[in-house]
């Protein structure tokens, strides 16, 4: 069962991430994205980390990929990086660079000892999550609360106010 | 008939190489975040995975702090997005170099 769940796991979550990377247009990534985030979720739930799991489907997928896609939609970006890029012969650089990137991690982990230890009851669940959450990891928890507020304020600052264009629009128009 | 932990541990290598070729090649801004996206996935796979290794549960706190951090970075990174597009009317990152030398 968890070879046939890891193996559809993996499958997809590849082929999504080569969706993201190689779509021409950013709504198909932002929707390969999607894939690799839920099948990243049931590899989750094989690893006995439900709480992720479910954190993943509702943070990642649900609040993280629609932001991409109200922004797409906001941005209408159309026919995206048609023109010649101005630094040449980037994929003649980085498809080797990548795979030695790839052979350099994969030597790294290969062979580490796999043997998994006995699992206390209730290990992954939300209990025993925000036990730790709320225990040893406290402080953090705290400065990560911070962190959001900065990023609450950020957004509100640089969404509200309307800058001057720096150049001519060929649409015109200020109501963006 | 479990799947040995190198399994998951390749399959986020390969995830996170994904997401660095997308860095290198891609020039729309939105793509760039996204690909960033896959690596942080990438990296949360490997330590979801050790976590259950050695049946510790750092790791999947580490997780949890990764994705404040990852909707933080996103919701700042793009609203500076549409900032730039507001102004320069393009989100292609060879397009936005008034820092060009």
């Amino acid at each position: 069962m968890e070879v046939f769940l890891f193996a559809v796991g993996a499958a997809l979550s590849l082929a999504g991430g080569l969706g993201v990377v190689a779509a021409r247009q950013p709504v198909h990534s932002a929707l390969s994205l999607l894939v690799v985030l839920g099948s990243l979720a049931i590899l989750y739930l094989t690893l006995a980390a439900e709480f992720l799991a479910v954190l993943q489907v509702i943070v990642y997928a649900g609040a993280i990929v629609v932001l991409f896609l109200f922004v797409i939609m906001l941005l209408h970006t159309r026919t995206p990086e048609s023109r010649p890029s101005r630094v040449g012969g980037q994929w003649a650089l980085a498809v080797p660079l990548g795979l030695a990137l790839w052979a350099g991690l994969s030597a790294a982990v290969w062979g580490l000892p796999g043997a998994r230890r006995d699992l206390p009851q209730g290990f992954g669940t939300t209990e025993s999550v925000g036990r730790e959450l709320f225990g040893k990891f406290l402080l953090p928890f705290e400065v990560a609360s911070l962190l959001l507020l900065v990023g609450i304020v950020a957004a509100v600052v640089l969404g509200s106010s309307p800058t001057t264009p720096a150049g001519p629009r060929p649409g015109g128009g200020d109501q963006a | 008939m479990t799947v040995p932990a190198s399994a998951y541990l390749l399959l986020s290598a390969a995830l996170f190489t994904l997401g660095t070729v997308g860095v290198l090649v891609r020039r729309t801004a939105l793509i760039l975040f996204m690909s960033i996206e896959l690596m942080l996935n990438a990296v949360n796979l490997a330590f979801v995975t050790l976590s259950r290794v050695h049946a510790n549960l750092d790791g999947q706190l580490a997780v949890f702090f990764v994705l404040v951090v990852a909707a933080v970075e996103v919701v700042v990174g793009l609203s500076i997005l549409v900032h730039i597009f507001r102004s320069r009317d393009t989100v292609d990152v060879d397009e936005v170099d008034l820092l060009r030398g």
